[in-house]
């Protein structure tokens, strides 16, 4: 185990590295500058290079950029609030995007086993085939679109929410996100759900204890479900993590000021610092998250610990 | 001579018949043998859900090549004083749908009253219909075009690494792991920010992080095929190790690869409207079916008319592609069928 996780760890930290690289580079590739003032003369214009350390060689600015980076420094935004540093115009927006994507991730589980559940026990019956044309319009439908279907008939038509995010009332106003973003992890938690549990019911320790006369909802809820659940927590990190991520377009849909609406707003201003920023805290917890899921199978499932120790 | 002619004798059917009727129960039903193709089809044929996604996604095709031609507007045909129009479709006016009204107000009146226009107007006075399925062919020619070059990149990179193992499936797991954990959508976002807006930049953009998943598929099947005896006998045939890859192996799991391929078109199309939506989409007037949602939603609450049809066009498309792989898979891999 302790093999595992080193190398898992090591990994990690190297995927780390390189997207500081890749970030770093493709920023710097990026056209346009920073300073798009025509009023500022070339002399001008070094002064401000030397002052943000623009003109050094780019192999020197990428360690100082790694060694700020890591100590949670991100610089300084050049146009979205000049002056202003990058690491506080995040401070209260990581919280904000990570309670959307908890909200969601909560939603999209309690639904999904519901979902799943229910077409696992009836199964071949309408309920099942039901259950499973809702999780492929789930699979199918971009979070994005039933966002703004959201929008327009809960919030624009019925006036039950606040169209845009509303910061007397924050709760309130990351329901309809929130389950906009819940329907691709409502959805595949479902399908995986009824097919492991589908699985399990067939299994023939199932048959054990059905023949030994143990009651039907003893049956599903101690012995049935307790195995399907485990091979579920493997699918949710990376549901969660596509989450996390993937919450940008519908952060800008509802106005919510979180970090992908920043990114986006980095991307627009051509603000080189909050976008390096904002893609870096989604990778960090993208990695993490991809880290502590890996971890978790190995304890889960011992094969495939011993096999990839083996490798 | 008897032999010869119990030979010749043509038997019927009702030239023996069972001592007691319970025997008959012991005869075993004979099936014709079925090629492996034929199974594949037999299976999807039997599939509601798959047919009706294959219809759709064939329909799809169909208007994104012709469906741009039903009328005499292009996708950047600007006709001043038609904007915001609602749809009106001849026939159906009649009947009080699609009759070109504005809150109750007749959009059509006056000059207008013999044009017509089935999904409406955008905001420029642009044909939605000609904008729709011109989007549409835009949108199936990036995504075919990512998922193209994803089976090849990703089926050649993940069959060495898993038919050569050992230090080289090593170094290239590594690679590919590290690579994995660069999330998808930081990596497309900023590659549509450095690259030039157009069609190729999203492709390539696409295609970046998006072969791994068929590495990781095309992998782990060449490592199932690859002890396999039939593998082993061409092998001390003296084939070579190209030979063994492309003429033993790759047969044997190509079905995988289509059914993998077949997911990850949704998930280009989607990724191309994330892109839109975040303004780094095909340049304008060029339309994708994600450029026409995201430029939708600004006059969404106004006129929701331009907002619903590439909306609806891009739900069906992606559910239609989702349904057709979901039977492919089961139609390839008989164990699902039970499930």
């Amino acid at each position: 185990m302790k093999k595992y996780l080193t190398k898992r760890a090591l990994v990690s930290v190297a995927t780390l590295f390189v997207i500081l690289l890749v970030l770093f580079i493709l920023m710097d590739l990026m056209p346009g500058s920073p300073f798009n003032d025509e009023k500022l003369t070339a002399d001008q214009l070094a002064v401000l290079y030397s002052k943000y350390g623009l003109d050094k060689p780019i192999i020197v600015r990428f360690f100082i950029y790694v060694k700020n980076m890591l100590t949670g420094d991100f610089g300084i935004s050049y146009t979205i609030n000049k002056n202003f540093a990058v690491s506080e115009m995040l401070k209260g927006r990581l919280s904000v995007s990570l309670m959307v994507g908890a909200m969601a991730m909560v939603v999209g589980t309690i639904f999904g086993l519901i979902l799943g559940i229910a077409s696992a026990l009836n199964h071949n019956t309408w309920i099942d085939n039901l259950c499973s044309i809702i999780a492929v319009f789930g699979v199918s439908i971009p979070s994005y679109v039933c966002g703004l279907l959201l929008c327009y008939f809960l919030a624009y038509k019925l006036k039950l929410f606040p169209i845009l995010f509303d910061r007397g009332r924050p709760f309130y106003s990351l329901v309809l996100p929130a389950l906009a973003l819940s329907v691709s992890p409502t959805a595949n938690i479902a399908r995986f759900t009824r097919s492991e549990m589908i699985d399990v019911l067939n299994s023939n320790f199932i048959s054990l204890v059905q023949s030994k006369g143990v009651k039907d909802y003893k049956v599903i809820v101690k012995h049935a479900l307790r195995n399907t659940l485990i091979p579920i927590v493997t699918v949710m990190g990376p549901l969660l993590a596509g989450l996390l991520t993937g919450s940008s377009v519908i952060e800008k849909i509802f106005g919510i000021p979180g970090i992908g609406n920043l990114m986006i707003q980095g991307i627009q201003f051509n603000d080189y610092n909050v976008t390096i920023a904002c893609s870096f805290i989604y990778s960090i917890i993208y990695v993490v998250i991809m880290f502590v899921v890996d971890l978790l199978y190995g304890v889960i499932d011992p094969r495939i610990r011993i096999t990839k120790e083996g490798a | 001579m008897s032999q010869i002619d119990v030979l010749d004798h043509e038997f019927e059917e009702d030239d023996f018949s069972f001592a007691h009727d319970a025997d008959a129960k012991l005869v075993d039903k004979n099936f014709k043998a079925t090629s492996y193709l034929k199974d594949v089809w037999s299976n999807f044929i039997k599939n509601k859900g798959a047919i009706i996604g294959f219809v759709i996604v064939v329909f799809f095709i169909f208007m994104a090549i012709f469906g741009p031609s039903f009328n005499a507007h292009t996708y950047k045909s600007i006709i001043k004083g038609h904007e915001y129009l609602t749809p009106r479709v001849p026939g159906l006016q009649k009947l009080g749908i699609f009759n070109g009204t504005y809150k109750g107000y007749n959009m059509y009146e006056g000059d207008l009253s013999n044009v017509f226009y089935w999904f409406g107007t955008d905001e420029q006075g642009r044909d939605i219909w000609t904008r729709v399925w011109s989007g549409t062919r835009v949108s199936l020619i990036i995504a075919f075009a990512a998922v193209i070059i994803d089976i090849c990149i990703g089926m050649i990179y993940g069959m060495i690494s898993g038919f050569f193992g050992g230090k080289v499936d090593m170094i290239m797991q590594r690679f590919a792991e590290i690579l994995n954990g660069v999330p998808t959508l930081v990596v497309v976002t900023l590659l549509g920010l450095v690259l030039p807006a157009g069609m190729t930049s999203i492709i390539f953009a696409l295609m970046i992080t998006g072969w791994i998943p068929m590495e990781r598929i095309a992998r782990a099947q060449v490592l199932k095929v690859k002890e396999q005896e039939y593998v082993l006998a061409s092998r001390t045939l003296g084939a070579s190790n190209f030979k063994l890859i492309f003429s033993e192996i790759l047969p044997n799991i190509f079905g995988q690869v289509i059914v993998t391929s077949m997911f990850s078109i949704p998930n280009a199309i989607f990724l191309e409207a994330y892109l839109s939506f975040l303004g780094l989409g095909v340049p304008q007037p060029m339309a994708s079916l994600g450029s026409l949602v995201s430029d939708g939603y600004k006059s969404m609450t106004t006129f929701p008319h331009i907002l619903l049809s590439p909306v609806i066009a891009m739900s069906v498309l992606m559910l239609a592609f989702n349904l057709f792989a979901d039977g492919l898979r089961d139609a390839f891999d008989p164990k699902m069928l039970n499930k």
